[in-house]
């Protein structure tokens, strides 16, 4: 089975779970005189979750006929081997830890890292560069941020805050 | 028309508004020719900042400024490195690209950003017409209509998404919706499908959504397969000279400047079609048009090939506004992230916006022939030197790119979740990619759910159950055109494939 309808499968698991959501359990909380009126909160999710299972069917049993491959396509999935998935990878983390470290280690700090961790990530080795670069980086993008659009950013890591 | 035009000069025309269209331009033309940032992208980071200004006016102006940089960035990469940023400039590249090769860069330059120019004015000046009266129409329209309108521009979407395409795109408009569904609504005080999780209360938030549906796919395709990323090598982009045109090219690419402007603009007004169909069909039908010599230049370095798809695009921006500004209906992903924005400014488009804030709209319309004007004769000068974000190596422009992303969604919200939000979306909305499941009607469908269910629960309120589909003539007619939409291509195409099989059986 081709990668589409593996997705559409897992859309429909979810149209499913949200239709069973809206059909089942929404309207137990309703109060009473919610209940006269024409419209209720789950009326809306109700048609959205009929909607979904139709065509996600739809692209699951192959009622319509897939494009004629015209071309390379954008990326190619047969060729996942070549591309550089475990970059990829490890700059999501990189992502996931910036989210999680920005506030304890404060703006400045965590971009820093960020950003030379991701020139690191993609073979940049020339360290003195990259820490320039990425030190440049943040202190100017948190001075555009802060002083510029007057949007706070807590500069610094928590202990040196005051809290 | 005139009192109109008087308020928007007098709005735009002040320092802050005009600081703001030559801002926006640059910006979007710097980070428009990054490969990786397409329009969608740059305006999706720029909303925080457009939203901190608070003047509406001058917020709108700013990101209208940000788009039309962006698009003429795009076709700057198509022209210089053959790497176009956005779909609606690869046409360009068929033509612009040669041109380069046989070291006529600047002349390519000249000729895009002569075509955008006018591309862009006819698209104000059509859009000036048009849409008060459109509005005037608009006004007649009730929940219902606007309900069953919104119905068919979906629909639309879907409808144009390309053959076999058709139930793919209508799926992300339905995940969209259903997406949208999630928080506390507006017309309900109860949070809907929160799971308990408190981050949720508020729904998702739509630049997080944005971000993760366009900039960070693509800035990881850059990562997967270096050869999408490739900047400025040995045949340098930065030897741009010789940016002047012959008389003669200008005699010849005047009149496909004149039909690509109109023709793109009215294919820019249909939801769903935009800048990509556009700039695809005007290098289509000038080349079909063009004498037999001139047909054997095309791909291999004509003005006329740069020019048709050019004007055509920027024409096709112009007309998105149209159902934007009259309807508060988005015809396209771009047109969708400044409903967004709009909404998040407390203005609420649609054909009230032009009697209850005439400054906005004219505003807006004045920024376009501001905004076009500021591209011409600021940035085609500035070009050689914006072309030198170019030669940025990939180890410093990828961490760059996703850092931008991240920072879009938390300066927003000022929330860490959100960022992991962020990059569970964007890993979602990747694999999507890979499986060709079109992202925009996802964040078109997203952004008009909570629209759609106000619309569909007042009609409903109104009419005390779903009679308003037959009662109202005009709203059945709509539905009716939406279901028309959807069935039509693909009923033709089953039949085509029916014929076509039944051949090959006889055979």
């Amino acid at each position: 089975m081709a990668i589409d309808r593996w997705i559409a499968l897992v859309i429909l698991m979810l149209c499913l779970a949200y239709g069973y959501a809206a059909y089942f359990t929404m309207d137990g909380l309703l109060p009473p005189i919610m209940k006269q009126r024409p419209i209720w909160p789950s009326t809306f999710p109700k048609v959205l979750a009929v909607g979904g299972i139709l065509m996600s069917l739809s692209i699951l049993l192959n009622l319509e006929k897939p494009p004629a491959k015209d071309g390379p396509a954008d990326i190619n999935l047969s060729r996942l081997g070549d591309y550089n998935v475990g970059q990829a990878l490890m700059l999501l983390g990189l992502m996931v830890a910036y989210a999680l470290l920005l506030r304890p280690f404060g703006f400045l700090a965590a971009t820093f890292l960020f950003l030379s961790g991701g020139s690191f990530i993609l073979g940049e080795r020339r360290f003195l560069l990259m820490a320039v670069v990425s030190a440049i980086a943040a202190g100017f993008i948190w001075y555009l941020v802060d002083a510029v659009l007057g949007i706070f950013l807590s500069p610094l890591p928590f202990f040196l805050n005051g809290g | 028309m005139l009192e109109g035009l008087m308020t928007g000069l007098s709005t735009a025309f002040t320092f802050t508004n005009i600081m703001m269209v030559i801002g926006g331009c640059l910006i979007g033309t710097f980070i428009g020719m990054l490969p990786g940032l397409g329009p969608m992208s740059i305006i999706a980071i720029m909303i925080p900042v457009a939203i901190t200004i608070g003047d509406p006016s001058a917020a709108l102006i700013l990101l209208a400024g940000v788009y039309y940089g962006a698009v003429f960035g795009g076709s700057t990469s198509s022209i210089l490195i053959n790497a176009p940023g956005v779909a609606s400039t690869v046409a360009t590249s068929f033509d612009g690209y040669p041109m380069t090769r046989q070291g006529k860069a600047g002349k390519a330059l000249t000729v895009a950003a002569i075509s955008s120019f006018a591309g862009g004015t006819v698209g104000a000046v059509l859009l000036m017409i048009f849409a008060p009266a459109l509005a005037s129409v608009a006004l007649l329209f009730h929940s219902s209509e606007y309900f069953a309108l919104m119905v068919v521009g979906l629909s639309a979407i879907a409808a144009f998404a390309g053959t076999g395409q058709v139930s793919k795109a209508l799926l992300m408009t339905f995940l969209g919706l259903i997406m949208a569904t999630v928080g506390e609504g507006v017309l309900f005080n109860a949070p809907r499908f929160t799971m308990g999780i408190m981050d949720l209360q508020s729904g998702f938030g739509f630049i997080t959504l944005a971000m993760a549906m366009f900039a960070l796919p693509e800035a990881l395709f850059l990562v997967l397969d270096p050869n999408r990323s490739k900047t400025a090598d040995g045949e340098s982009a930065a030897e741009i000279k010789e940016l002047r045109i012959t008389k003669d090219e200008a005699r010849r690419i005047a009149p496909v400047i004149g039909r690509q402007s109109i023709q793109g603009f009215f294919i820019g007004v249909l939801p769903g079609a935009g800048a990509t169909i556009a700039s695809f069909l005007g290098y289509a039908v000038e080349r079909n048009i063009a004498s037999k010599e001139e047909q054997e230049q095309f791909g291999k370095g004509s003005v006329k090939g740069i020019a048709a798809p050019e004007s055509a695009n920027n024409a096709a921006c112009t007309g998105s506004f149209v159902p934007l500004l009259t309807l508060g209906i988005p015809g396209s992903g771009t047109t969708a992230i400044l409903l967004g924005a709009l909404i998040a400014l407390n203005v609420s488009p649609g054909p009230r916006l032009m009697i209850d804030e005439p400054e906005i709209f004219w505003a807006v319309i004045i920024s376009m022939y501001l905004g076009n004007l500021v591209l011409l004769i600021l940035n085609l000068p500035l070009i050689p030197y914006i072309a030198k974000v170019l030669a940025v190596p990939r180890n410093y422009l990828i961490p760059f790119i996703l850092f931008f992303t991240l920072m879009g969604a938390y300066i927003g919200q000022n929330n860490a979740t959100e960022l992991l939000i962020l990059v569970g979306f964007g890993i979602c909305a990747t694999v999507l990619r890979f499986a060709d499941y079109p992202l925009a009607p996802l964040l078109i469908g997203f952004i008009l759910g909570p629209l759609l269910e106000n619309n569909f629960s007042r009609a409903m309120q109104l009419y005390d159950g779903i009679g308003f589909i037959w009662e109202r003539p005009m709203t059945l007619a709509l539905l009716v055109l939406a279901v028309l939409l959807v069935v039509l291509p693909s009923y033709r195409q089953r039949r085509a494939r029916d014929r076509a099989e039944g051949v090959a059986d006889g055979d």
